[in-house]
């Protein structure tokens, strides 16, 4: 009784966005039909593309958005914890990015002009309920809470350089980009 | 030029004459050593240590600037190995984690030396902490604005300002991290109250996003812009600059 081969495991694949915009997963998505030829090779875990609450046991991981506020850093270190392979993926996780443009500013006094001084506003006060996670005094590029293996740069990287850095990783190569994959705008 | 004045760069012949620096010498011949504060129209100025090289012989291993170095015949010298571009990639992260590169939202990306270069050196993280420093930007120049944030120090502003536009509109001053910058020679320290205008050498020689012309931004299609084209490494003499 001869058994047929069983298809081979795949890759469990868990993504996040932190302080991020979701252009990464919407340049991910930019891979288009081939993202068909990706699902037979990996299934997809904890994603804004899927229902999943908490991040399980992963190969990969990969994180779009720098951190910004206490949430981030649970969601981070949740996805250290469960991943194999942790990927910092566009300029924002890896360098803070364009948010880190409020780096300069009082934290305060960036809450008070968007919530209280700024004219047309009723003067509600800053949000304070528990429920919210309060944000950072930094924003901060992952690297510096944990250890992270892979960095894909890029704003967003393009879904060539994203193919490219999957198909290298799944063929178990060092991945790289060459020139025009690689940039950081 | 006599045929002895040869010496070997990655093992390859490169001719010289008497006087030339070794990274004169390559640029000449077409090869790339990757620079950022070097200029062939002006002295060398030492500070970004890119154009470190190895020198294999007649020194036995010794590391040195080839924009200082005076090439002599018989130098055998290693330039893009894994060991002296591992070593300009960790320069390169800390240029990147010291200032804010911010490329996204640069007008100079694409067309900027550094992250060509770090493009070449296929430098992926900056890899240290981010330093976040928070110096002013200077707009009070009708037509040009400046964001220290970005500035190497290089310093090719000040030697342009000074030796050719013979207006000395800049000066590298203070010490250390916290307080090395370039600055504005006007008693406000702003670069309205100077004769500067964006006709000056010093107004195009910003390798990186520093100095700007105002309203001239995002001019250039993406594809089209200076290192969309090719590799700062195939831009050589050109890009020698």
């Amino acid at each position: 009784m001869s058994a047929t081969p069983s298809p081979p495991k795949k890759l469990r694949v868990a993504t996040t966005s932190l302080a991020g915009c979701f252009g990464c997963h919407m340049s991910f998505l930019d891979i288009d039909e081939r993202l068909l030829k990706l699902l037979d090779l990996i299934e997809f875990d904890r994603s804004p593309l899927t229902d999943i609450k908490h991040c399980g046991p992963c190969d990969l991981g990969f994180i779009e958005g720098g951190l910004c506020n206490a949430e981030n850093v649970h969601v981070l270190r949740e996805f250290r914890a469960h991943c194999k392979i942790l990927v910092a993926v566009g300029a924002c996780a890896i360098n803070g990015g364009l948010p880190a443009q409020r780096n300069h500013l009082d934290l305060r006094d960036v809450l008070e002009e968007v919530y209280q001084t700024e004219a047309g506003l009723s003067h509600g006060g800053i949000p304070s309920d528990p429920e919210l996670p309060l944000p950072l005094n930094k924003v901060h590029p992952i690297h510096e809470v944990v250890k992270i293996d892979y960095f894909l740069p890029g704003c967003p990287p393009s879904a060539d350089a994203i193919w490219k850095f999957l198909t290298d990783l799944l063929a178990g190569r060092t991945p790289t980009l060459g020139h025009g994959l690689l940039h950081y705008d | 030029m006599s045929e002895n004045n040869v010496f070997l760069l990655d093992g390859e012949e490169i001719p010289f004459t008497p006087g030339q620096t070794v990274i004169e010498a390559a640029t000449a011949a077409g090869k790339y050593i990757p620079h950022l504060c070097w200029h062939p129209e002006f002295k060398p100025y030492g500070s970004c240590k890119l154009c470190t090289v190895k020198l294999i012989g007649p020194h036995g291993g010794r590391l040195g600037s080839s924009c200082t170095l005076a090439a002599q015949p018989g130098m055998e010298i290693e330039n893009r190995t894994p060991e002296i571009d591992d070593k300009r990639r960790t320069l390169l992260q800390m240029l990147f984690a010291e200032g804010n590169h911010f490329c996204p939202s640069c007008e100079k990306s694409g067309n900027c030396l550094l992250q060509a270069t770090a493009y070449e050196l296929e430098m992926l993280s900056p890899h240290f902490d981010m330093f976040y420093p928070d110096r002013p930007v200077d707009a009070s120049h009708p037509d040009v604005l400046l964001d220290f944030n970005r500035c190497i120090m290089c310093a090719l502003c000040e030697t342009a300002s000074r030796e050719v536009d013979k207006k000395n509109v800049f000066a590298m001053g203070g010490r250390g991290i916290l307080g090395r910058r370039i600055h504005i020679n006007s008693e406000s320290g702003r670069l309205a109250d100077t004769d500067f205008a964006l006709t000056d050498r010093a107004a195009s020689i910003c390798p990186v996003g520093v100095i700007l012309p105002k309203r001239k931004g995002f001019a250039v299609p993406i594809g089209a812009r200076k290192y969309d084209q090719a590799p700062v490494s195939a831009q050589v003499p050109g890009d020698a600059k």
